[in-house]
């Protein structure tokens, strides 16, 4: 007998290349609106999904043999849940402290925000390493 | 992304619309890079129909701002709403560049 409580996840494999980014934030997004997150969360998490995703295309593989990524979503009665999944070496995002943001222009560095983004726009970040994959774990509250 | 430029009060006065995310700011940073003179190097980035931003968007806007305060002039941005603003915010852009409420703030001679 299956538990109306067990929230069903949908797993989809996409290639882990940069010019798929587009394509795996609108997969997302439109996960997202069907499960029942309102609006402005859902930007949060087209954001929070292409700064991850960016980096393990842009990191995760070699060049020359980019490897698969996979999207798992599911919804609870209160939270919506997305996994990015891949198999590139052993790498946790989170590791690395936010970077330090002075007031003074000339003395900021380009780059290195995507990770704060997703920390400040998400309600839950985790990572983990399992089965020689890396899982990071974005949760958002669905509420109005 | 759409990118309309018009030149107003001595400012170069630059429209991105939609989203600024990883596909679309290599565009507007090619544009920018066409736009920046040594001429006017004073750029508003108006921001009102704008709705996404990412960290890339983010990348190519310091990038700007410092090419254009090296020439002696300067970024300053306005419209901002709902991610974009929060965007912003969060990444401390409004503590480095100039936030006006609208083109017309933002081209008003400033003490």
């Amino acid at each position: 007998m299956r538990s109306a409580h067990i929230p069903e996840a949908v797993t989809r494999s996409f290639p882990a290349r940069v010019e798929e980014v587009t394509t795996i934030v609108a997969y997302l997004a439109g996960r997202a609106a069907e499960l029942g997150v309102p609006d402005m969360r859902v930007m949060q998490l087209e954001l929070a999904v292409e700064e991850a995703v960016m980096n393990i295309c842009s990191y995760a593989y070699p060049a020359e043999a980019p490897g698969e990524l996979l999207v798992r979503t599911w919804a609870g009665p209160d939270c919506f849940t997305v996994e990015i999944e891949d198999t590139g070496d052993p790498f946790d995002p989170l590791a690395r402290a936010d970077p330090d943001l002075p007031d003074d222009l000339d003395a900021r560095v380009v780059g290195g925000l995507g990770i704060m983004l997703i920390r400040r726009l998400v309600d839950d970040v985790r990572y983990r390493r399992e089965g020689g994959r890396n899982v990071f774990t974005m949760v958002v509250r669905i509420e109005e | 992304v759409e990118v309309i430029v018009k030149n107003q009060e001595g400012f170069v006065v630059v429209r991105v619309t939609q989203r600024l995310d990883a596909s679309t700011t290599p565009e507007f940073e090619k544009r920018c890079v066409e736009i920046i003179s040594a001429d006017t190097p004073r750029m508003v980035l108006d921001f009102s129909n704008l709705e996404y931003i990412s960290s890339a968007g983010l990348r190519s806007i310091l990038a700007t701002a410092k090419k254009l305060q090296a020439l002696g002039g300067g970024l300053s941005l306005c419209g901002l709403s709902g991610l974009v603003e929060e965007v912003i915010s969060v990444s401390g852009f409004d503590r480095v560049l100039p936030v006006y409420a609208g083109v017309d703030d933002a081209v008003r001679p400033h003490s």
